[in-house]
C-alpha cells in the first residue's frame, strides 16, 4: 500500500480510517500464501531433505514469513494505521506469546526430565 | 508536552494534529484487541499441544493419523475464502452491493468446505479409536484444532447475519464497519491455520 494508495482512500471515504488493500495486494497475497503454503507441505510429503532438524527449521520459517505475508496483505498491518496502537498491542501480544510458549516448553520439559527418569524400557529392564 | 510550551508569546495556541489518520471511532481499535486477547488464547493451546503433542500413552503418533493431502486441501479453502473475502471488501468499496454479497456468499462456501473436510476428519480419527480421550496428544489436539473449527463456525454464522443484514439495510456504514471487523477476524483465523498446519500437522508428521 503506497501512501498515495491510502490517500485515495481517505479521500473516497472520510469515515473509514482503514485501508482496505488494492486488487493487486490482495492478488500478492495470495499468491506469496500459495508458494510458501505449498513448499512446506512439499518439504514434508516428499522429504527432499533427509535432515528432520532441518526440515522443521525451513517449515517453521516459511510459516514464520507466511503470517507476516498474510498481516501486511490480508490484515493490512503497517505501523500507521490507528496512530500506531495497533502495531503496539501487536507487539505486546507477540512478547506474551513468546513467554507463554517458550516459557511452557522450557519448564515442563525440565519437570519431564527432572520428575520422570525412568522410561517405560528402563522399567522393564530393570525388573524383568 | 504542552503545546503552549513552544508557542511564541503573543500568538494564539495552534493545536497540531501530527497523523492524517486519526481513529473517528475506536471499534476496529477495539475489535484488533480483542483479535490480540483471542491470539493469547490460541498461545495458550499451542503450549498444551508443546508440551502434551508427544504424550502417546502407547497409542496412535501424528505420522500414523494424519493425513497431509486432506490437510493440504483445507490450508488452501480457508486460503481461497481468505481472497474472497478480500475481494468482497473491494467490492463493498466501490459500493457494489451485489458483487459484495456474491464474494460473501463464495467466502461462506469455502469455510463451509473447510469445516465439512475438519469435521470429516475428527470422525475418522473418532472412529479409529482415536478420540480426544485416547491419549493426551490426541486431548491438546482436538482442543486446539477444535477450538480455530469454533472460530470459523462462527465466523460463518457471523458471515450469513451480515449477508442478511446486508441485504435488508444496504451497504450503510454501520454494516461496513461490520464487514470490516469480520475481515479482520477471518483474515486472523487463516493466520493462525498456519501456525497449525505448521506445528502440529507438518512437525507432527515429521518427528
Amino acid at each position: 500500500m503506497s501512501a498515495a494508495d491510502s490517500a485515495h482512500h481517505g479521500d473516497g471515504h472520510g469515515h473509514h480510517e482503514a485501508s482496505h488493500g488494492s486488487f493487486r495486494g490482495y492478488v500478492t497475497g495470495f499468491v506469496l500464501s500459495v508458494i510458501l503454503t505449498a513448499i512446506p507441505f512439499a518439504l514434508v510429503m516428499a522429504r527432499p531433505i533427509d535432515s528432520a532438524l532441518w526440515t522443521g527449521l525451513v517449515v517453521m520459517a516459511f510459516a514464520v514469513v507466511q503470517i507476516v505475508v498474510h498481516m501486511v496483505y490480508f490484515l493490512h498491518m503497517n505501523t500507521s494505521s490507528e496512530g500506531g496502537w495497533t502495531v503496539l498491542a501487536l507487539i505486546f501480544t507477540i512478547v506474551l506469546v513468546v513467554i507463554t510458549l517458550t516459557g511452557s516448553l522450557w519448564v515442563m520439559h525440565h519437570l519431564n526430565t527432572n520428575m520422570m527418569p525412568l522410561a517405560p524400557g528402563d522399567v522393564l529392564h530393570r525388573h524383568p | 508536552m504542552m503545546h503552549t510550551d513552544t508557542a511564541p508569546p503573543g500568538t494564539a495556541p495552534v493545536f497540531h494534529q501530527e497523523e492524517d489518520h486519526h481513529p473517528e471511532n475506536g471499534t476496529l481499535l477495539g475489535f484488533w484487541i480483542y483479535l490480540m486477547s483471542d491470539c493469547l488464547i490460541f498461545a495458550v493451546l499451542f503450549a498444551t499441544y508443546g508440551v502434551l503433542g508427544r504424550s502417546y500413552a502407547a497409542g496412535p503418533s501424528p505420522s500414523d493419523l494424519f493425513e497431509l493431502p486432506l490437510v493440504a486441501l483445507n490450508t488452501a479453502m480457508l486460503l481461497f475464502s481468505s481472497i474472497t473475502y478480500g475481494f468482497a471488501m473491494l467490492e463493498m468499496d466501490k459500493g457494489n452491493q451485489p458483487m459484495t454479497q456474491r464474494w460473501l456468499a463464495i467466502t461462506g462456501l469455502f469455510g463451509a468446505a473447510f469445516i465439512a473436510i475438519e469435521l470429516y476428519e475428527f470422525a475418522h480419527l473418532i472412529h479409529e479409536g482415536a478420540g480426544p480421550t485416547r491419549s493426551a496428544f490426541l486431548s491438546s489436539f482436538f482442543a486446539l484444532v477444535g477450538t480455530h473449527g469454533l472460530h470459523v463456525t462462527f465466523g460463518l454464522v457471523w458471515l450469513a447475519t451480515l449477508m442478511v443484514q446486508v441485504h435488508q439495510r444496504g451497504l450503510i456504514p454501520e454494516n461496513r464497519r461490520r464487514l470490516m471487523c469480520l475481515s479482520m477476524f477471518w483474515h486472523f483465523l487463516d493466520v493462525i491455520w498456519i501456525g497449525v498446519f505448521t506445528f502440529v500437522y507438518l512437525m507432527g508428521v515429521l518427528q
